[in-house]
């Protein structure tokens, strides 16, 4: 019997679908990474770690752990504050993400946020092809297309077929993160990062975002902060456990979760803290 | 418990009540009496004559303000072409990168000074810049005046209504991997765009209505203008005018004139409060 | 599982291109920020330019008498003699009586509309008297014209019966004059104090009142204990953004004040304020001496506004940081 079972009455444990495989490329390597806000101690003491291609990795840990700050440096939206800092390296491709132009950056490593956040002024269709349209793209057919094939794959297709040029804020919040989705999609990612992105919704569209994680997860890689544990456990290969700005543990989810190698990740899944 | 001194107490109360009531009341019929009479004193004299005739030499009857309509309409226009641009550009810049910092600051504080001052003031500021060294009265002179007055409106009205979008907005266009400058005027400045207009609006009713910078800006005209570098006819000077004048055909025409621009002047002020109700609060 | 493959691209591989495309990206940025602060800029360097034109293009009225200009109550243009006196006065004037009657007025509806009325009965009054501050100088003064003036030519007799023993209520009953100027910027501050006092007053702490209430007191003895005294510097502020309104009023003041430079303590006389000499005689100014006087009363009406405007800034913000 593994700890989960014996210590939270909840749903059983599920191992994700794929399990990870040992020689999966790597997508993103993380090496070194600091980061701190204007005149505070570093958030991120120094967080090495590899995500791997076709694979969704979970990263857990409680509140003020530096898991937010840490996804948000990976694209580099820490830089929207004033005052944030980040050192290190983030391999993509071979080159430091931290020192290319980051709006390129960004085309290749899209955002999903913890509330969801579809642009108000915008229909459901612009809303999608906002990432394409916005960067140039005309062709009529071409952005037809690409928003089907994006609503497709965010399971969201069949709801909003018929209501396409209603407003993209008229749908119930587990539609909108999909939209969302749907929208970070649209240009095509590498990664994508989501940032405890089921946190506002209720069980059911948590649910379904899950299972398009399970299906997309064969086109990109994936990249999931979650506070959730059985949600890690649910829908990731690997997960990183965080405390206090420093990697703890990363390692197969399903070795994580039945025999941490750490007594503090013990803890933190067993419930004694966070 | 005193009942004496609590009944009292009820009845400073009840009269203060009534008292404040009554000053409410005062002046809220203000407005109600103004446009009461003006419609009253004005509606009779209003025809398609009046609306599309030159003004007649004194004693002639069926004069008009065509030209004054006309000239109104070119006067504010180019004034509203020159003052929203910059007056939502510089709230744009104060929203997205005048957070901090003394440029910012200074702008801030000269758009509130600039706001404060009197638009006879601002007419004399464009008399010295443009009539002076032109030596004659221009339209041009005088669209300058009304944009100075426009600006401030427009800047702080932006500036606020941008700061109301949400954050959130900002770093999904940015995450997309979408260039700052589009995410903010293809994302962020749509989105607070119902207000922005509004305010826009608002200001150019503001403007439509003023006269003090106009009387030795664009001077008046009792004929067509000869273009925006020669003096203009305006409603509220055609108004200012006649009601001065000592003919009685002239202060009929006075109302008339009135009325055309209260008309003007209301709708916009109603449909923008109107318009903007449903949303976040406004500032002036 | 399937090995990573390079999903097809819909959009261009921009990785190759990236040193080039990221350039023209970040050009994009500055030239938009530069455009932006361009236009920001273009407000600060149009108030500096104002108050620099105006204080050259008066330079010779300064240099010919100096400060003496500001008491000197001769105005002869024919003579090139001149002083501004005769304005300062009745702009002083007709905004104190425009204050003295809105003042306790509007507070007094701003309480009303604020602590004391049923919702909707107030959200209406304001809506009235919010559009009352749109109604164009020009118009209020067609107003005060025509029915203002007959008015107060019928008032004035009563007034000089019962209370010309005062010096305010002697002398000819012209109708145009310092009362009719009075009462008409009263009209036009009127709606800015009640729309700023009420603000204020909407600023009050719920707490603070609660406790009032708690303690049995009525909701005029609330007002009176809590909320006026809470919001003091704030209607205090409110008063003086009217002032300052009330001195740079041009039309509906020139149409109703009677437009002659004369000084006297009663209100039946005619009078001129600063923005009415200028609005008449700009246009047509006699000579370059009569030009830069006018000019140089439009610098001191921009300096007593900017004055009045920072002090009703700074007692608003007082308020703002005691909350």
């Amino acid at each position: 019997m593994n700890p989960i079972m014996e210590t939270s009455p909840a749903k059983p444990f599920v191992p994700s679908a794929a399990p990870a495989a040992k020689d999966r490329a790597v997508a993103l390597s993380v090496r070194g990474l600091r980061a701190g806000y204007a005149g505070g101690a570093n958030v991120l003491k120094g967080v090495s770690l590899d995500f791997r291609e076709n694979e969704v990795t979970a990263i857990i840990g409680p509140s003020g752990c530096g898991k937010s700050t840490l996804i948000r440096c990976l694209n580099r939206m820490h830089e929207a504050i004033p005052g944030a800092t980040c050192d290190g390296e983030i391999l993509l491709g071979g080159r430091n993400a931290l020192e290319i132009d980051p709006v390129l950056l960004r085309r290749e490593v899209g955002m999903v946020f913890q509330r969801p956040n579809p642009f108000p002024t915008m229909s459901v269709f612009q809303n999608v092809a906002a990432g394409l349209v916005l960067n140039g793209e005309r062709d009529r057919a071409k952005l037809a297309e690409v928003v089907e094939k994006s609503l497709r794959r965010a399971a969201l297709w069949d709801e909003v077929k018929d209501k396409l040029d209603g407003p993209g804020v008229g749908l119930s919040g587990g539609q909108q993160q999909r939209l969302c989705i749907a929208r970070a999609l649209a240009v095509e990612p590498r990664i994508l990062l989501m940032d405890e992105p089921c946190s506002a919704l209720d069980p059911i569209a948590t649910a379904r975002i899950e299972e398009l994680l399970v299906q997309i997860k064969d086109q990109l890689t994936v990249v999931i902060v979650t506070h959730n544990m059985q949600q890690a456990a649910r829908v990731s290969a690997r997960t990183a456990f965080m405390l206090m700005g420093e990697l703890v543990e990363f390692g197969e989810t399903q070795q994580m979760f039945t025999k941490p190698s750490d007594k503090r990740t013990e803890d933190y899944i067993t419930g004694r803290f966070g | 418990m005193n009942g004496a001194i609590y009944a009292r107490r009820r009845r400073v109360n009840a009269a203060m009540l009534t008292l404040t009531a009554a000053c409410a009341v005062l002046s809220a019929s203000v407005l109600l009496a103004i446009l009461g009479y003006i419609a009253w004193k004005g509606a009779s004299s209003l025809s398609w004559a009046f609306l599309t005739n030159l003004p007649k030499p004194v004693g002639e009857a069926g004069g008009g303000i065509a030209n004054a309509i006309v000239g109104s309409a070119k006067v504010v226009g180019l004034a509203g072409l020159i003052g929203i641009p910059v007056g939502v550009a510089s709230g744009v810049y104060l929203a997205e990168y005048g957070r901090r910092g003394r440029f910012a600051f200074c702008v801030r504080y000269a758009a509130d000074v600039m706001n404060g001052v009197p638009s006879i003031v601002i007419g004399l500021f464009a008399y010295a810049l443009i009539v002076m060294p032109m030596k004659r009265f221009s339209a041009l002179s005088g669209s300058v005046a009304l944009a100075l007055i426009m600006i401030p409106i427009v800047l702080r009205n932006t500036e606020e209504f941008l700061r109301l979008v949400p954050g959130t907005i900002r770093e999904a266009a940015l995450a997309l991997g979408v260039p700052r400058w589009k995410v903010v005027l293809f994302v962020m400045v749509p989105t607070a765009g119902r207000g922005i207009l509004t305010a826009a609006l608002l200001a150019l009713a503001r403007v439509a209505g003023e006269t003090a910078p106009l009387i030795f800006t664009a001077f008046g005209n009792r004929f067509w203008d000869d273009g925006m570098l020669n003096p203009i006819a305006t409603l509220p000077h055609a108004i200012y005018n006649y009601a001065i004048s000592p003919y009685e055909d002239w202060h009929r025409q006075a109302w008339a004139a009135a009325l055309i621009l209260m008309l003007f002047v209301l709708a916009i002020n109603v449909a923008a409060r109107l318009w903007l109700r449903p949303s976040a609060g406004a500032a002036h | 599982m399937t090995t990573a493959a390079a999903p097809e691209r819909s959009v261009p591989d921009a990785r190759g291109a990236a040193r080039v495309a990221g350039s023209r990206e970040r050009a994009g940025d500055r030239l938009f920020r530069l455009l932006l602060t361009g236009a920001a800029g273009l407000i600060l360097l149009a108030a500096l330019a104002l108050a620099w034109q105006l204080g050259s293009a008066s330079r010779a009225t300064w240099k010919a008498f100096g400060l003496s200009f500001l008491w000197t109550s001769t105005w002869d243009p024919v003579n090139e003699v001149f002083g501004a006196l005769p304005f300062l006065y009745g702009t002083a004037a007709s905004s104190a009586l425009a204050m003295l009657i809105a003042v306790p007025l509007g507070v007094g509806s701003a309480v009303f509309l604020t602590e004391l009325a049923p919702r909707r009965l107030a959200e209406a009054l304001c809506f009235a008297i919010e559009l009352l501050a749109a109604v164009p100088s020009v118009i209020l003064g067609l107003m005060g014209v025509f029915l203002l003036i007959p008015a107060v030519r019928f008032v004035e007799p009563l007034l000089g019966a019962y209370l010309g023993f005062l010096p305010f209520f002697r002398g000819t009953p012209y109708g145009v004059g310092l009362l009719a100027a009075g009462l008409i910027l009263a009209l036009m501050i009127l709606p800015y104090i009640t729309t700023i006092t009420r603000e204020v007053l909407l600023t009050v702490p719920r707490p603070l009142k609660e406790g009032m209430y708690a303690l049995g007191a009525t909701r005029w003895e609330a007002v009176r204990g809590v909320s006026l005294p809470y919001a003091r510097s704030g209607i205090f502020g409110a008063a003086f953004l009217a002032l300052g309104r009330a001195l740079g009023e041009t039309m509906a003041v020139t149409m109703v004040i009677g437009n002659t430079p004369k000084i006297s303590a009663s209100l039946f006389d005619p009078a001129y304020s600063m923005a009415a000499v200028i609005a008449n005689e700009l246009a047509e100014a006699a000579s370059d001496a009569h030009l830069s006087a006018l000019i140089a009363i439009g610098f001191v009406l921009l300096v007593v506004t900017v004055v009045i405007n920072g002090l009703a800034r700074l007692m608003i913000y007082r308020l703002e940081k005691g909350a």
